[in-house]
């Protein structure tokens, strides 16, 4: 039995990502909860999250989420997601600046307005669509997933990482930004892998495979 | 890298069915929008957009069901539209599995409503619906107006201020509608898609006109749109995603 934890802190929609989880896992028991009991007995955990940072923050502290997490990632793979990757870092410049979790040193900036592309086109916020993640370190979790694959963003914030060697994965709008991060038991994305199709799918495929570390 | 411009097949549905006929060949039931729905997704769809016109209090919880099914089992982002009135009505189809609701006449009767519902559940998935017709005469410089209920009642809100209102009261994207060119298959109001997306920081989805796969080009290339949404083309089979997709990628648009 794979058990895999979706951590609840009220923000979004968490049903789509055990969804996608299930789509893709036999032998699966996969919870939504915030439950501390039900996280220490998870061998996985993810850790999802969309809408304003100040309010995830809020509620990822009032329920005691954010020191959970620093025990968790101890000892088990964890997979951050869209504002849940976000929350990982250690300040958002979100809503006038908000401190978030602090597992990787750097910070969230917002894109800037009226950004233009190669050819002068006007380029929107939120980043929203299909976009290529460019894989720039090998990892477990990239298992038979080509490289330069589209994944599917909607954001209008990314984290800028004051350690260079923990992305492992970039995207471009217009200026390259990080799309992947990893560190040791920890693995996150920006982009939404249960919005992404196959090789969402298949991320979620390695994340129930992939035992933590590179 | 470059973000690709994405194609939208739209579904109309009523108490749990899709109502604009569909013809796929090999699908057993081309009123079932959750086959529909897989039948796009696997065809390289980026997105889809459910449509509910059911008129009836109860029908509501069919729409609910039915948005829940398509959400289990297609892994593209879902926008559901029609019938969004209250707070309520979007926790619903959020949890569902919806990802984004469009809100069309319940923000002309109360634009706040745009910005409460933003505030709760974020602006990435708050879609504003606007169903534009143009008002100005010919020789005049254009202008278009917004209407409800299918285009039969003006409201007198320029659809360009419109757009620039939503987007500052929390619309994440635009969705856009030409009435004049609805159903008509003359191809989109490109003007009308080029004033708004010009107008907005956000992205615009083109609607209303598409009859063959230049139209498509034309909304991004001539209307400035970020994604495409057509019906018919796709519901009768005169053209799949991935033939759009070729079509569009030969004129150098870049698509996934």
């Amino acid at each position: 039995m794979n058990r895999v934890a979706v951590i609840d802190y009220g923000m979004g929609n968490l049903h789509s990502v055990a969804k996608a989880v299930e789509h893709v896992g036999d032998n699966l028991q996969v919870s939504v909860t915030a439950d501390e009991k039900t996280l220490l007995n998870a061998d996985r955990i993810i850790f999802p999250g969309v809408g304003a940072m100040r309010d995830c923050m809020g509620e990822i502290k009032r329920l005691g989420i954010d020191d959970m997490l620093r025990r968790l990632v101890e000892d088990r793979p964890v997979f951050g997601i869209c504002v849940g990757m976000q929350a990982l870092m250690q300040h958002s410049q979100e809503n006038g600046g908000v401190d978030c979790i602090g597992l990787f040193e750097g910070n969230v900036n917002r894109f800037a307005e009226d950004m233009s592309g190669e050819d002068g086109e006007r380029l929107k916020v939120p980043h929203m669509g299909w976009n290529e993640v460019k894989q720039t370190s090998a990892h477990p979790m990239w298992k038979s997933i080509p490289d330069k694959s589209r994944f599917y963003f909607v954001h209008s914030y990314f984290v800028t990482p004051a350690n260079h060697h923990d992305v492992v994965g970039e995207s471009a709008y217009p200026e390259m930004f990080t799309a992947a991060l990893a560190k040791q038991n920890v693995f996150a994305v920006q982009f939404h892998p249960e919005k992404s199709q196959t090789v969402g799918l298949q991320l979620y495929k390695n994340f129930l495979n992939w035992d933590g570390g590179t | 890298m470059t973000l690709a411009k994405r194609i939208i097949p739209c579904l109309d549905c009523e108490n749990g069915r899709v109502v604009k006929g569909v013809k796929f060949v090999d699908i057993r039931d081309a009123g079932d929008p959750v086959e529909i729905s897989k039948r796009y997704c696997d065809q390289g769809a980026d997105e889809i957009t459910f449509l509910d016109i059911t008129a009836s209090h109860e029908g509501r919880q069919t729409t609910i069901d039915t948005v829940r099914d398509i959400a289990g089992q297609v892994f593209i982002p879902l926008t559901v539209g029609g019938g969004i009135r209250t707070l309520q009505d979007i926790r619903d189809m959020l949890n569902a599995g919806a990802d984004k609701v469009a809100i069309n006449t319940s923000a002309v009767k109360n634009p706040d409503f745009v910005r409460e519902a933003a505030d709760k559940f974020g602006s990435q998935c708050i879609v504003v619906a606007i169903d534009a017709k143009k008002v100005s005469a010919e020789g005049e410089p254009n202008k278009w107006e917004i209407f409800t209920h299918g285009g039969r009642n003006p409201t007198g809100l320029d659809a360009v201020e419109w757009a620039k209102k939503m987007v500052a009261n929390g619309a994440g994207e635009i969705l856009l509608t030409s009435m004049d060119r609805d159903g008509t298959k003359d191809g989109f109001d490109l003007a009308l898609n080029r004033a708004i997306s010009e107008a907005v920081s956000v992205p615009l989805i083109a609607s209303g006109g598409v009859g063959n796969l230049q139209h498509l080009v034309d909304g991004i290339t001539e209307g400035k749109a970020d994604a495409v949404l057509a019906a018919s083309i796709f519901h009768f089979g005169e053209y799949s995603i991935p033939e759009a997709k070729e079509y569009m990628a030969g004129k150098g648009i870049v698509v996934r």
